[in-house]
Protein backbone atom coordinates (compact mmCIF):
# COMPACT_ATOMS: atom_id res chain seq x y z
CA UNK A 1 0.00 0.00 0.00
CA UNK A 2 1.71 3.14 -1.22
CA UNK A 3 0.16 6.51 -0.68
CA UNK A 4 1.66 9.95 -0.97
CA UNK A 5 0.36 12.06 1.91
CA UNK A 6 -0.10 15.76 1.40
CA UNK A 7 -2.16 17.38 4.13
CA UNK A 8 -1.48 20.88 2.83
CA UNK A 9 -4.14 20.29 0.20
CA UNK A 10 -6.87 20.49 2.86
CA UNK A 11 -6.01 24.08 3.80
CA UNK A 12 -5.20 25.21 0.27
CA UNK A 13 -7.59 27.58 -1.47
CA UNK A 14 -9.99 27.06 -3.10
CA UNK A 15 -10.35 23.63 -1.46
CA UNK A 16 -10.62 24.93 2.11
CA UNK A 17 -13.39 27.31 1.08
CA UNK A 18 -15.19 24.50 -0.76
CA UNK A 19 -15.05 22.21 2.25
CA UNK A 20 -16.50 24.90 4.52
CA UNK A 21 -19.21 25.69 1.96
CA UNK A 22 -19.95 21.96 1.75
CA UNK A 23 -20.29 21.76 5.52
CA UNK A 24 -22.60 24.77 5.40
CA UNK A 25 -24.89 23.09 2.86
CA UNK A 26 -24.94 19.91 4.94
CA UNK A 27 -26.00 21.88 8.02
CA UNK A 28 -28.54 23.92 6.02
CA UNK A 29 -30.15 20.85 4.42
CA UNK A 30 -30.30 19.04 7.75
CA UNK A 31 -31.66 22.03 9.68
CA UNK A 32 -34.30 22.98 7.12
CA UNK A 33 -35.38 19.36 6.68
CA UNK A 34 -35.61 18.99 10.46
CA UNK A 35 -38.13 21.86 10.61
CA UNK A 36 -40.39 19.91 8.23
CA UNK A 37 -39.64 16.58 9.90
CA UNK A 38 -40.44 17.80 13.38
CA UNK A 39 -43.60 19.77 12.59
CA UNK A 40 -45.11 17.38 10.02
CA UNK A 41 -43.96 14.39 12.07
CA UNK A 42 -45.72 15.75 15.14
CA UNK A 43 -48.97 16.26 13.23
CA UNK A 44 -48.86 12.75 11.72
CA UNK A 45 -47.80 11.16 14.99
CA UNK A 46 -50.68 12.79 16.86
CA UNK A 47 -53.07 11.88 14.04
CA UNK A 48 -52.13 8.23 14.56
CA UNK A 49 -53.33 8.37 18.18
CA UNK A 50 -56.69 10.12 17.78
CA UNK A 51 -60.08 8.46 18.15
CA UNK A 52 -61.24 8.89 14.53
CA UNK A 53 -60.42 5.78 12.52
CA UNK A 54 -60.23 7.45 9.05
CA UNK A 55 -57.68 9.97 10.35
CA UNK A 56 -55.58 7.16 11.82
CA UNK A 57 -55.72 5.16 8.58
CA UNK A 58 -54.68 8.15 6.43
CA UNK A 59 -51.79 9.01 8.75
CA UNK A 60 -50.76 5.35 8.94
CA UNK A 61 -50.76 4.95 5.14
CA UNK A 62 -48.67 8.09 4.78
CA UNK A 63 -46.07 6.64 7.12
CA UNK A 64 -46.01 3.26 5.36
CA UNK A 65 -45.59 4.81 1.90
CA UNK A 66 -42.59 6.93 2.82
CA UNK A 67 -41.02 4.34 5.08
CA UNK A 68 -40.95 1.52 2.54
CA UNK A 69 -39.26 3.23 -0.40
CA UNK A 70 -35.48 3.80 -0.28
CA UNK A 71 -34.59 7.42 0.39
CA UNK A 72 -32.47 7.69 -2.77
CA UNK A 73 -35.45 6.55 -4.87
CA UNK A 74 -37.63 9.16 -3.17
CA UNK A 75 -34.97 11.77 -3.96
CA UNK A 76 -35.20 10.83 -7.67
CA UNK A 77 -39.00 10.86 -7.59
CA UNK A 78 -39.07 14.40 -6.20
CA UNK A 79 -36.32 15.68 -8.46
CA UNK A 80 -36.83 13.91 -11.81
CA UNK A 81 -40.42 12.65 -11.77
CA UNK A 82 -42.43 15.31 -9.95
CA UNK A 83 -41.75 18.15 -12.47
CA UNK A 84 -42.94 15.84 -15.28
CA UNK A 85 -46.23 14.76 -13.73
CA UNK A 86 -47.49 18.07 -12.34
CA UNK A 87 -49.20 20.62 -14.65
CA UNK A 88 -46.76 21.96 -17.23
CA UNK A 89 -46.41 25.48 -15.84
CA UNK A 90 -45.55 24.23 -12.36
CA UNK A 91 -43.13 21.70 -13.85
CA UNK A 92 -41.31 24.40 -15.77
CA UNK A 93 -41.16 26.59 -12.67
CA UNK A 94 -39.71 23.69 -10.65
CA UNK A 95 -37.09 22.93 -13.28
CA UNK A 96 -36.16 26.40 -14.46
CA UNK A 97 -37.20 29.23 -12.17
CA UNK A 98 -37.00 27.88 -8.63
CA UNK A 99 -33.72 29.16 -7.19
CA UNK A 100 -31.58 26.40 -5.61
CA UNK A 101 -34.03 23.78 -6.86
CA UNK A 102 -31.77 20.89 -5.78
CA UNK A 103 -31.50 22.28 -2.29
CA UNK A 104 -35.25 22.67 -1.80
CA UNK A 105 -35.96 19.30 -3.35
CA UNK A 106 -33.51 17.65 -0.97
CA UNK A 107 -35.01 19.51 1.99
CA UNK A 108 -38.60 18.53 1.15
CA UNK A 109 -37.65 14.91 0.40
CA UNK A 110 -35.55 14.43 3.52
CA UNK A 111 -38.05 16.36 5.64
CA UNK A 112 -41.03 14.22 4.67
CA UNK A 113 -39.05 10.97 4.92
CA UNK A 114 -37.86 11.81 8.42
CA UNK A 115 -41.30 13.16 9.38
CA UNK A 116 -42.60 9.60 9.11
CA UNK A 117 -39.93 8.35 11.47
CA UNK A 118 -40.56 11.24 13.89
CA UNK A 119 -44.28 10.44 13.69
CA UNK A 120 -43.60 6.91 14.92
CA UNK A 121 -41.62 8.28 17.85
CA UNK A 122 -44.34 10.80 18.74
CA UNK A 123 -46.94 8.05 18.58
CA UNK A 124 -44.92 5.76 20.81
CA UNK A 125 -44.26 8.62 23.23
CA UNK A 126 -47.98 9.30 23.57
CA UNK A 127 -48.67 5.57 23.76
CA UNK A 128 -46.19 5.16 26.61
CA UNK A 129 -48.13 7.48 28.89
CA UNK A 130 -50.98 5.13 29.65
CA UNK A 131 -54.71 5.53 29.25
CA UNK A 132 -55.25 6.39 32.91
CA UNK A 133 -53.93 9.91 32.47
CA UNK A 134 -56.23 10.55 29.50
CA UNK A 135 -59.25 9.31 31.47
CA UNK A 136 -58.23 11.37 34.47
CA UNK A 137 -57.91 14.46 32.29
CA UNK A 138 -61.29 13.90 30.65
CA UNK A 139 -62.90 13.17 34.03
CA UNK A 140 -61.73 16.50 35.41
CA UNK A 141 -63.57 18.21 32.57
CA UNK A 142 -60.76 18.83 30.05
CA UNK A 143 -61.68 18.63 26.37
CA UNK A 144 -59.76 16.07 24.26
CA UNK A 145 -57.72 18.93 22.75
CA UNK A 146 -56.83 20.15 26.23
CA UNK A 147 -55.83 16.61 27.24
CA UNK A 148 -53.32 16.57 24.36
CA UNK A 149 -52.19 20.13 25.00
CA UNK A 150 -51.65 19.87 28.75
CA UNK A 151 -51.03 16.19 29.47
CA UNK A 152 -50.14 13.92 26.55
CA UNK A 153 -47.86 16.19 24.51
CA UNK A 154 -45.76 17.73 27.30
CA UNK A 155 -45.06 14.30 28.80
CA UNK A 156 -44.85 12.48 25.46
CA UNK A 157 -42.20 14.80 24.03
CA UNK A 158 -40.11 14.53 27.18
CA UNK A 159 -40.18 10.75 26.88
CA UNK A 160 -38.94 10.75 23.28
CA UNK A 161 -36.11 13.29 23.56
CA UNK A 162 -33.43 10.54 23.20
CA UNK A 163 -35.22 9.04 20.19
CA UNK A 164 -35.52 12.47 18.57
CA UNK A 165 -31.78 12.99 19.04
CA UNK A 166 -31.22 9.78 17.07
CA UNK A 167 -33.58 11.01 14.35
CA UNK A 168 -31.83 14.36 14.15
CA UNK A 169 -28.46 12.69 13.77
CA UNK A 170 -29.88 10.45 11.06
CA UNK A 171 -31.25 13.46 9.14
CA UNK A 172 -27.78 15.00 9.42
CA UNK A 173 -26.15 11.87 7.97
CA UNK A 174 -28.88 11.35 5.37
CA UNK A 175 -28.37 14.90 4.09
CA UNK A 176 -25.43 13.39 2.20
CA UNK A 177 -27.99 11.88 -0.21
CA UNK A 178 -28.56 15.40 -1.53
CA UNK A 179 -25.37 14.88 -3.55
CA UNK A 180 -27.25 12.43 -5.80
CA UNK A 181 -29.30 15.33 -7.18
CA UNK A 182 -26.37 17.75 -7.34
CA UNK A 183 -26.19 19.55 -4.00
CA UNK A 184 -22.50 19.92 -3.20
CA UNK A 185 -22.74 19.19 0.52
CA UNK A 186 -19.87 17.88 2.61
CA UNK A 187 -19.62 14.35 1.19
CA UNK A 188 -20.13 15.50 -2.41
CA UNK A 189 -17.56 18.27 -2.03
CA UNK A 190 -14.85 16.08 -0.51
CA UNK A 191 -15.51 13.49 -3.21
CA UNK A 192 -15.13 16.16 -5.88
CA UNK A 193 -11.93 17.57 -4.37
CA UNK A 194 -10.47 14.09 -3.95
CA UNK A 195 -10.77 13.66 -7.71
CA UNK A 196 -9.39 17.10 -8.55
CA UNK A 197 -6.49 16.98 -6.12
CA UNK A 198 -5.79 13.23 -6.27
CA UNK A 199 -5.60 13.22 -2.45
CA UNK A 200 -8.69 11.19 -1.48
CA UNK A 201 -7.28 9.98 1.86
CA UNK A 202 -6.94 13.51 3.28
CA UNK A 203 -10.33 14.55 1.92
CA UNK A 204 -12.28 11.58 3.25
CA UNK A 205 -10.50 11.80 6.61
CA UNK A 206 -11.47 15.47 6.80
CA UNK A 207 -15.11 14.66 6.03
CA UNK A 208 -15.05 11.78 8.54
CA UNK A 209 -13.64 14.06 11.23
CA UNK A 210 -16.22 16.78 10.52
CA UNK A 211 -19.17 14.36 10.61
CA UNK A 212 -17.77 12.77 13.76
CA UNK A 213 -17.28 16.16 15.42
CA UNK A 214 -20.83 17.30 14.71
CA UNK A 215 -22.24 13.96 15.91
CA UNK A 216 -20.19 14.13 19.12
CA UNK A 217 -21.19 17.76 19.68
CA UNK A 218 -24.90 17.11 19.18
CA UNK A 219 -24.75 13.97 21.36
CA UNK A 220 -23.02 15.84 24.20
CA UNK A 221 -25.48 18.73 23.99
CA UNK A 222 -28.49 16.42 23.92
CA UNK A 223 -27.21 14.45 26.91
CA UNK A 224 -27.63 17.62 28.97
CA UNK A 225 -31.09 18.24 27.50
CA UNK A 226 -32.05 14.61 28.12
CA UNK A 227 -30.94 14.79 31.73
CA UNK A 228 -33.06 17.90 32.29
CA UNK A 229 -36.13 16.74 30.41
CA UNK A 230 -36.28 13.20 31.78
CA UNK A 231 -39.62 12.36 33.36
CA UNK A 232 -38.83 11.19 36.90
CA UNK A 233 -39.70 7.57 37.54
CA UNK A 234 -40.47 6.75 33.93
CA UNK A 235 -38.21 4.42 32.03
CA UNK A 236 -39.16 3.85 28.44
CA UNK A 237 -37.15 1.81 26.00
CA UNK A 238 -36.18 3.65 22.85
CA UNK A 239 -38.09 2.40 19.84
CA UNK A 240 -35.98 2.26 16.79
CA UNK B 1 -39.97 8.98 -26.02
CA UNK B 2 -40.77 5.27 -25.80
CA UNK B 3 -44.24 4.59 -24.48
CA UNK B 4 -44.31 3.02 -21.05
CA UNK B 5 -46.60 0.11 -21.94
CA UNK B 6 -46.90 -3.42 -20.55
CA UNK B 7 -45.13 -4.64 -23.69
CA UNK B 8 -42.23 -2.30 -23.01
CA UNK B 9 -42.01 -3.42 -19.38
CA UNK B 10 -41.98 -7.03 -20.53
CA UNK B 11 -39.12 -6.24 -22.88
CA UNK B 12 -36.93 -4.65 -20.21
CA UNK B 13 -37.89 -7.09 -17.48
CA UNK B 14 -34.83 -9.37 -17.94
CA UNK B 15 -32.54 -6.36 -17.50
CA UNK B 16 -34.36 -5.27 -14.35
CA UNK B 17 -34.22 -8.81 -12.99
CA UNK B 18 -30.44 -8.82 -13.49
CA UNK B 19 -30.31 -5.62 -11.46
CA UNK B 20 -32.56 -7.04 -8.77
CA UNK B 21 -30.29 -10.09 -8.48
CA UNK B 22 -27.34 -7.79 -7.78
CA UNK B 23 -29.42 -5.98 -5.14
CA UNK B 24 -30.45 -9.27 -3.53
CA UNK B 25 -26.92 -10.68 -3.62
CA UNK B 26 -25.51 -7.52 -2.09
CA UNK B 27 -28.17 -7.63 0.64
CA UNK B 28 -27.59 -11.33 1.40
CA UNK B 29 -23.80 -11.08 1.54
CA UNK B 30 -23.87 -7.87 3.63
CA UNK B 31 -26.35 -9.54 5.95
CA UNK B 32 -24.18 -12.62 6.43
CA UNK B 33 -20.96 -10.65 6.83
CA UNK B 34 -22.48 -7.87 8.92
CA UNK B 35 -24.32 -10.37 11.11
CA UNK B 36 -21.17 -12.42 11.81
CA UNK B 37 -18.99 -9.39 12.48
CA UNK B 38 -21.78 -7.76 14.49
CA UNK B 39 -22.13 -10.82 16.73
CA UNK B 40 -18.39 -10.79 17.36
CA UNK B 41 -18.48 -7.07 18.16
CA UNK B 42 -21.40 -7.56 20.56
CA UNK B 43 -19.48 -10.25 22.44
CA UNK B 44 -16.44 -7.95 22.59
CA UNK B 45 -18.56 -5.01 23.78
CA UNK B 46 -19.97 -7.10 26.61
CA UNK B 47 -16.49 -8.28 27.57
CA UNK B 48 -15.34 -7.70 31.15
CA UNK B 49 -11.95 -6.55 29.85
CA UNK B 50 -12.27 -2.77 29.65
CA UNK B 51 -9.89 -2.09 26.70
CA UNK B 52 -11.63 -4.72 24.56
CA UNK B 53 -15.09 -3.36 25.33
CA UNK B 54 -13.88 0.17 24.70
CA UNK B 55 -12.33 -0.71 21.35
CA UNK B 56 -15.56 -2.37 20.18
CA UNK B 57 -17.61 0.59 21.42
CA UNK B 58 -15.37 3.03 19.57
CA UNK B 59 -15.77 1.05 16.36
CA UNK B 60 -19.55 1.05 16.71
CA UNK B 61 -19.79 4.75 17.53
CA UNK B 62 -17.47 5.75 14.71
CA UNK B 63 -19.35 3.81 12.06
CA UNK B 64 -22.73 4.95 13.35
CA UNK B 65 -21.72 8.60 13.15
CA UNK B 66 -20.86 8.49 9.43
CA UNK B 67 -23.17 8.73 6.43
CA UNK B 68 -23.32 5.46 4.49
CA UNK B 69 -22.55 7.27 1.24
CA UNK B 70 -19.28 8.57 2.67
CA UNK B 71 -18.36 5.01 3.68
CA UNK B 72 -19.18 3.74 0.21
CA UNK B 73 -16.84 6.38 -1.25
CA UNK B 74 -14.22 5.51 1.38
CA UNK B 75 -14.13 1.86 0.46
CA UNK B 76 -14.49 2.49 -3.24
CA UNK B 77 -11.14 4.19 -2.99
CA UNK B 78 -9.56 2.27 -0.08
CA UNK B 79 -10.20 -1.37 -1.03
CA UNK B 80 -8.29 -1.26 -4.35
CA UNK B 81 -5.47 0.58 -2.56
CA UNK B 82 -5.18 -2.17 0.06
CA UNK B 83 -5.69 -5.11 -2.29
CA UNK B 84 -3.32 -3.60 -4.84
CA UNK B 85 -5.56 -3.89 -7.86
CA UNK B 86 -9.01 -2.78 -8.98
CA UNK B 87 -11.83 -4.95 -7.60
CA UNK B 88 -14.84 -3.12 -9.00
CA UNK B 89 -17.61 -1.25 -7.27
CA UNK B 90 -19.48 -4.31 -6.06
CA UNK B 91 -16.80 -5.69 -3.74
CA UNK B 92 -15.83 -2.23 -2.49
CA UNK B 93 -19.44 -1.41 -1.68
CA UNK B 94 -19.92 -4.85 -0.11
CA UNK B 95 -16.96 -4.24 2.22
CA UNK B 96 -18.45 -0.91 3.24
CA UNK B 97 -21.90 -2.44 3.87
CA UNK B 98 -20.50 -5.30 5.96
CA UNK B 99 -18.45 -3.00 8.19
CA UNK B 100 -21.30 -0.50 8.47
CA UNK B 101 -24.05 -3.00 9.21
CA UNK B 102 -21.85 -4.80 11.74
CA UNK B 103 -22.02 -1.69 13.94
CA UNK B 104 -25.83 -1.70 13.83
CA UNK B 105 -26.18 -5.47 14.31
CA UNK B 106 -23.77 -5.26 17.25
CA UNK B 107 -26.09 -2.85 19.06
CA UNK B 108 -29.19 -4.93 18.33
CA UNK B 109 -27.55 -8.14 19.56
CA UNK B 110 -26.08 -6.46 22.62
CA UNK B 111 -29.38 -4.96 23.71
CA UNK B 112 -31.05 -8.32 23.00
CA UNK B 113 -28.67 -10.08 25.37
CA UNK B 114 -29.02 -7.32 27.95
CA UNK B 115 -32.82 -7.53 27.72
CA UNK B 116 -32.68 -10.87 29.55
CA UNK B 117 -32.92 -10.04 33.23
CA UNK B 118 -29.88 -10.58 35.36
CA UNK B 119 -31.88 -12.67 37.82
CA UNK B 120 -32.25 -15.37 35.17
CA UNK B 121 -28.49 -15.74 34.83
CA UNK B 122 -28.10 -15.86 38.60
CA UNK B 123 -30.89 -18.43 38.86
CA UNK B 124 -29.24 -20.54 36.17
CA UNK B 125 -25.91 -20.44 37.92
CA UNK B 126 -27.58 -21.19 41.27
CA UNK B 127 -29.16 -24.37 39.91
CA UNK B 128 -25.66 -25.61 39.11
CA UNK B 129 -25.42 -24.83 35.38
CA UNK B 130 -22.07 -23.58 34.13
CA UNK B 131 -21.84 -20.05 32.68
CA UNK B 132 -21.70 -21.50 29.19
CA UNK B 133 -24.77 -23.69 29.81
CA UNK B 134 -26.64 -20.73 31.29
CA UNK B 135 -25.90 -18.63 28.22
CA UNK B 136 -26.79 -21.45 25.86
CA UNK B 137 -29.96 -22.76 27.52
CA UNK B 138 -31.40 -19.67 29.21
CA UNK B 139 -30.08 -16.35 27.97
CA UNK B 140 -29.58 -16.80 24.23
CA UNK B 141 -32.96 -18.40 23.38
CA UNK B 142 -34.77 -15.52 25.06
CA UNK B 143 -32.41 -12.90 23.69
CA UNK B 144 -32.89 -14.24 20.17
CA UNK B 145 -36.67 -14.09 20.46
CA UNK B 146 -36.46 -10.54 21.79
CA UNK B 147 -34.20 -9.28 19.05
CA UNK B 148 -35.53 -11.21 16.07
CA UNK B 149 -38.08 -8.56 14.95
CA UNK B 150 -35.46 -5.81 15.22
CA UNK B 151 -32.92 -7.90 13.32
CA UNK B 152 -35.44 -8.50 10.53
CA UNK B 153 -36.41 -4.82 10.40
CA UNK B 154 -32.74 -3.91 10.15
CA UNK B 155 -32.40 -6.41 7.30
CA UNK B 156 -35.22 -4.64 5.44
CA UNK B 157 -33.41 -1.34 6.05
CA UNK B 158 -30.27 -2.87 4.62
CA UNK B 159 -32.17 -4.01 1.54
CA UNK B 160 -33.32 -0.42 0.99
CA UNK B 161 -29.87 1.01 1.74
CA UNK B 162 -28.19 -1.08 -0.96
CA UNK B 163 -29.79 1.25 -3.52
CA UNK B 164 -27.07 3.73 -2.49
CA UNK B 165 -24.52 1.80 -4.57
CA UNK B 166 -25.96 3.95 -7.35
CA UNK B 167 -23.33 6.55 -6.38
CA UNK B 168 -20.46 4.29 -7.46
CA UNK B 169 -22.26 2.88 -10.48
CA UNK B 170 -22.83 -0.71 -9.31
CA UNK B 171 -25.58 -2.09 -11.55
CA UNK B 172 -28.17 -2.90 -8.90
CA UNK B 173 -31.92 -2.58 -9.40
CA UNK B 174 -32.04 1.22 -9.15
CA UNK B 175 -28.95 1.86 -11.29
CA UNK B 176 -30.15 -0.52 -14.00
CA UNK B 177 -33.59 1.07 -14.07
CA UNK B 178 -31.99 4.51 -14.21
CA UNK B 179 -29.78 3.49 -17.12
CA UNK B 180 -32.65 1.96 -19.07
CA UNK B 181 -34.77 5.03 -18.30
CA UNK B 182 -32.10 7.35 -19.64
CA UNK B 183 -31.48 5.21 -22.72
CA UNK B 184 -35.16 5.00 -23.72
CA UNK B 185 -36.18 8.34 -22.19
CA UNK B 186 -38.67 6.54 -19.96
CA UNK B 187 -37.16 7.61 -16.63
CA UNK B 188 -40.46 8.91 -15.24
CA UNK B 189 -42.08 5.51 -15.58
CA UNK B 190 -38.92 3.70 -14.56
CA UNK B 191 -38.46 5.55 -11.28
CA UNK B 192 -42.14 5.12 -10.42
CA UNK B 193 -41.81 1.40 -11.18
CA UNK B 194 -38.69 1.13 -9.01
CA UNK B 195 -40.47 2.89 -6.13
CA UNK B 196 -43.48 0.55 -6.49
CA UNK B 197 -41.33 -2.60 -6.49
CA UNK B 198 -39.41 -1.50 -3.40
CA UNK B 199 -42.65 -0.46 -1.72
CA UNK B 200 -44.39 -3.78 -2.31
CA UNK B 201 -41.38 -5.85 -1.24
CA UNK B 202 -40.59 -3.81 1.87
CA UNK B 203 -44.20 -3.42 2.98
CA UNK B 204 -44.79 -7.15 2.53
CA UNK B 205 -41.67 -7.96 4.49
CA UNK B 206 -42.42 -5.55 7.32
CA UNK B 207 -46.02 -6.81 7.62
CA UNK B 208 -44.66 -10.36 7.93
CA UNK B 209 -42.22 -9.22 10.60
CA UNK B 210 -45.13 -7.66 12.50
CA UNK B 211 -47.11 -10.91 12.31
CA UNK B 212 -44.07 -12.91 13.43
CA UNK B 213 -43.54 -10.54 16.33
CA UNK B 214 -47.10 -10.93 17.57
CA UNK B 215 -46.82 -14.69 17.42
CA UNK B 216 -43.42 -15.14 19.05
CA UNK B 217 -43.25 -12.24 21.49
CA UNK B 218 -42.38 -13.31 25.00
Amino acid sequence: MRYHWNWVVVVTEPYLGWILTGLMWTVLVAAAAWVIAFSLGSVIGIARTVKSRPVRVVAGSFVEIFRNVPLIVQMFLWYFVLPEVVPRSIGIWLKRDLPHAEFWTAVVCLGIYTACRVAEQVRSGIGAIGKGQTYAGLATGLTPVQVYRHILLPVGYRIIVPALTTEFLSIFKNSSLALTIGVLELTGTTRKISELSAQPMEMFLTATALYGAVTLGVTALMRVVEARSRVPGLIVAETQ
Amino acid sequence: MTAFTPAYIEKILPLLWDGMQVTLLLTALSLAGGGALGTLLAVLRLSRRKPVALAAATYVNLFRSLPLILLIFWFYFLVPLIVGHSVGGFYSALTGFILFEAAYFCEIIRSGIQSVRRGQILAGLATGLTYRQTMHAIVLPQALRNMLPVLLTESINLFKSTALVYVVGVRDFLTTAGMVGTRDNTFVGMYVLVALVYFVLCLGASLSVGRLQRRYAL
